[in-house]
């Protein structure tokens, strides 16, 4: 099943530890007439990385890093080597990854897939602008892409959810960094216009950004939120006991939810106090607060499989992107939600930069929210469709790496190149051996 | 596929001209149904059901036969399924028939028959759809209990015991299935006004078939084992099996 634990189902595993391995596995289910799909470490929330009654391919025990040139920043590794593994070989020798999403457990063949963003799009893009190239098992063969190298597959690729094959080998871009900090500023606003405007400004200053919104606060005070911003810090903004060591990475996962309770903790009320008082600690302006890579980049990895605090049911995680000129829609969609009594657990708002080549890339410059929902109200279905209208309506579209539930007629409205893609993938696989449950979901193919 | 609200795109129907099952399927039409096969024995029946889904816009309407004493023709029927619609995401399976419960009717080919249309053909035909759904990798199967199989009344023994059997049936389905991601869904309505109860005066708590689609579409949502309708019969139940016979026999129904 996906990161939200909902709608499971079951498929061949086959760990793979060489792109033969891989190449064996899908000619295998070729000559079986099967199905195929690549799955990484599973932080799809939905069913992305899922092949009901097909073959899945492990790709986690092929994570090799073949080549790092350290003078250049370049590095090859195979697809399903992880970012947080990258990033303790990387990180000491004074490098960092050109994105990273919200966790770093997810490989870089997930990365590519899902063209993942982070806090840094709206200077950087997403992760396939600094790819240098790929090797993918496609349907009829192995193949090297990149973007000067058959950009029309290379482009597929990216954000194309695993349907073109399986990625066995990433070369991608690293950033150069003094120091494995970062010197954050973090304010609180006191609304969404507020919070907007400050992210606004702050990005222009700042190469990371994020404001994480109280999505239970209304009325007045709808969008309270707490933003950051931060850059990498130079080796004079560490305090003197830190510089000897500057470049040290030690992430650590101190607790663990050690099995998924039988109901929920997740509740209005547990909600309610923890937002209240993650706002309330939060100063109102505080400037060069020095943080760690994992307290900034991946605050929810400090907990190990907190997504089983959600209990049984599961969850899923709406996440919209609209234009600018449709701001007003996160709005809309925070009212919906609470009118609804959906309880929008975790908000995060952020802007994003320039778009992505690649026809099924997620961000486009706008605005983006993510929402964590628990399942099981019965008026979350028709609320996140209204929603979905909404941002279709405005020009947006749904991240389909989170998505669990969007309804197929809108596939072509909020990704208009969907057949553009689609024609690529069936020219490198005429049988469609590579299917999902989300593509068999959002299309609608049995 | 079966999105992560529960809603299903591709759906079976075992006596397809059933009335809860018609409710039911008008609400998943509202959701994601994108085609659906309605399987039953009366055609004029099953016909009215299909016409009403073609006019709510569902992309695919099918029909086929099914009769639940005919076991010989369920494999057949999981192929002539699987050749239309490709998968199933839901298979529901709805026939069943409360028949006589008097002594003087209940000759040996009556009792066979109504044990037949309420156990034996459906239980056939859900075990033949697991095998497909398990291989699928996926999907949900609910099932049409009654309250009538927890603790068998005088008024309807047969079918009751026949509910009884297939009830026990699905919970042991449901284990077999267990980590193949096919989930099984028992529903145990109490009185529903439709045809298989018009005549009868109405029991204490009764419901429409509209209440137990909408608990239905809620269980599909919880993600539910077992949904009761109206939700008290757990607990009313829960006495009633371990009330004595003799205080059993002398509650009206
Ligand atoms: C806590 C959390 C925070 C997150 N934050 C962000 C964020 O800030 N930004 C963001 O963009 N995303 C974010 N995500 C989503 C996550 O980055 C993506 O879903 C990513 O694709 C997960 O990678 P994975 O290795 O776990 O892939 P999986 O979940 O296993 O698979 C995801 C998709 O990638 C495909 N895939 C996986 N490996 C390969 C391969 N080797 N070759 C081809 N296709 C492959 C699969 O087929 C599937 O379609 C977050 C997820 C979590 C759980
Ligand atoms: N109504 C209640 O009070 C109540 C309570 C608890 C449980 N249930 C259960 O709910 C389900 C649906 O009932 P309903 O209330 O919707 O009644 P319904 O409208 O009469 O539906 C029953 C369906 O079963 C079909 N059927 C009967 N015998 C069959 C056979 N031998 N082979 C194939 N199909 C057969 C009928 O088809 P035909 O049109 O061909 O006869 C009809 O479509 C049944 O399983 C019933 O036992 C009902």
């Amino acid at each position: 099943m996906g990161f939200g634990r909902a709608a499971g189902s079951v498929a061949t595993l086959h760990e793979a530890r060489t792109a033969r391995d891989v190449e064996r596995v899908v000619a295998d289910a070729r000559a079986a007439g099967g199905r195929v799909l690549a799955r990484g470490l599973g932080r799809a929330y939905g069913d992305a990385a899922q092949c009901a009654g097909g073959e899945l391919v492990d790709c986690t025990p092929m994570a090799r890093l073949l080549e790092l040139d350290s003078e250049h920043g370049v590095v090859r590794a195979e697809g399903g080597c992880s970012i947080a593994s990258l990033l303790r070989t990387c990180v000491p020798r004074g490098w960092f990854v050109p994105v990273t999403p919200g966790t770093r457990h997810v490989t870089l063949g997930g990365a590519v897939a899902a063209d993942v963003h982070g806090k840094n799009h709206h200077r950087d893009g997403s992760f396939g602008g600094h790819v240098v190239a790929l090797e993918v098992v496609g349907a009829s063969g192995t193949a090297r892409v990149g973007p000067g190298l058959d950009p029309e597959r290379y482009w597929a690729t990216v954000g194309g959810m695993g349907l073109t094959g399986v990625v066995t080998e990433v070369t991608v871009k690293l950033r150069r960094i003094a120091t494995s900090r970062l010197a954050v500023t973090t304010e609180r606003a006191p609304d969404l216009d507020a919070c907007m405007a400050r992210l606004t400004e702050l990005d222009a200053g700042h190469g990371y950004t994020v404001a994480w919104v109280d999505g239970l606060a209304s009325g007045g005070r709808l969008g309270r939120s707490v933003i950051t911003a931060g850059d990498h810090a130079a080796l004079d903004d560490l305090p003197a006991g830190m510089r000897a060591d500057a470049l040290a990475y030690d992430p650590r996962t101190p607790l663990s939810v050690p099995v998924a309770p039988p109901v929920s903790l997740v509740g209005r009320g547990t909600l309610r106090a923890f937002n209240e008082a993650w706002y309330r600690k939060a100063p109102r302006r505080r400037v060069g607060e020095i943080q760690s890579i994992a307290q900034f980049f991946h605050p929810l990895d400090a907990v190990r499989d907190w997504n089983r605090l959600y209990g049984p049911r599961g969850f899923t995680q709406y996440q919209l992107v609209v234009p600018f000129s449709g701001a007003d829609v996160v709005r809309r969609t925070l009212e919906l939600l609470q009118r609804a009594h959906v309880l929008p657990a975790l908000c995060v708002l952020k802007s994003f930069g320039s778009a992505s080549a690649a026809p099924m890339s997620f961000p486009m410059p706008g605005w983006t929210l993510a929402a964590d929902l628990p399942l099981g109200s019965p008026a979350l279905a028709g609320v996140l469709d209204e929603i979905d209208g909404v941002v279709a309506g405005a020009g947006g579209r749904v991240y389909l790496a989170k998505d669990g539930r969007l309804r197929p007629e809108l596939l072509s409205t909020m990704y208009p190149r969907v057949a553009e893609w689609r024609a690529v993938c069936e020219r490198h696989d005429p049988e469609q051996l590579f299917v999902s449950d989300l593509w068999r979901r959002v299309a609608a193919v049995a | 596929m079966n999105d992560a609200t529960g809603m299903p795109q591709r759906v079976v129907v075992l006596g397809g001209g059933s009335e809860i099952a018609r409710a039911l399927v008008v609400r998943l039409a509202a959701h994601r149904l994108r085609a659906v096969v309605l399987a039953g024995r009366d055609d004029a029946s099953l016909e009215a059901a299909a016409r009403e889904l073609e006019a709510l816009g569902v992309p695919q309407v099918e029909r086929t036969r099914f009769e639940a004493n005919d076991v010989a023709d369920h494999e057949a029927l999981v192929h002539r399924v699987l050749e239309r619609i490709g998968s199933v995401d839901l298979l529901l399976v709805a026939a069943g028939s409360l028949g006589t419960a008097e002594l003087d009717a209940l000759t040996p080919e009556v009792v066979a028959q109504l044990v037949g249309t309420n156990f034996t053909g459906p239980a056939a035909a859900t075990a033949a759809f697991a095998r497909a759904m398990r291989d699928q990798g996926s999907g949900r199967i609910v099932v049409l209990s009654s309250v009538a199989g927890v603790r068998v009344r005088r008024s309807n023994f047969v079918y009751g015991a026949a509910k009884a059997g297939l009830d026990g049936f699905c919970q042991g389905l449901a284990d077999a299935l267990e980590g193949t991601g096919v989930q099984v869904t028992i529903v145990r309505p109490g009185f529903v006004r439709t045809r298989m109860t018009a005549g009868l005066a109405a029991a204490p708590l009764a419901v429409g078939a509209d209440d137990v689609a909408d608990a239905i579409v809620r269980g599909l949502e919880r993600g539910a084992d077992v949904v009761w309708v109206p939700a008290v019969f757990q607990v009313l139940l829960a006495f009633a099996r371990h009330l004595p016979r003799a205080l059993w026999r002398r509650i009206p129904s």
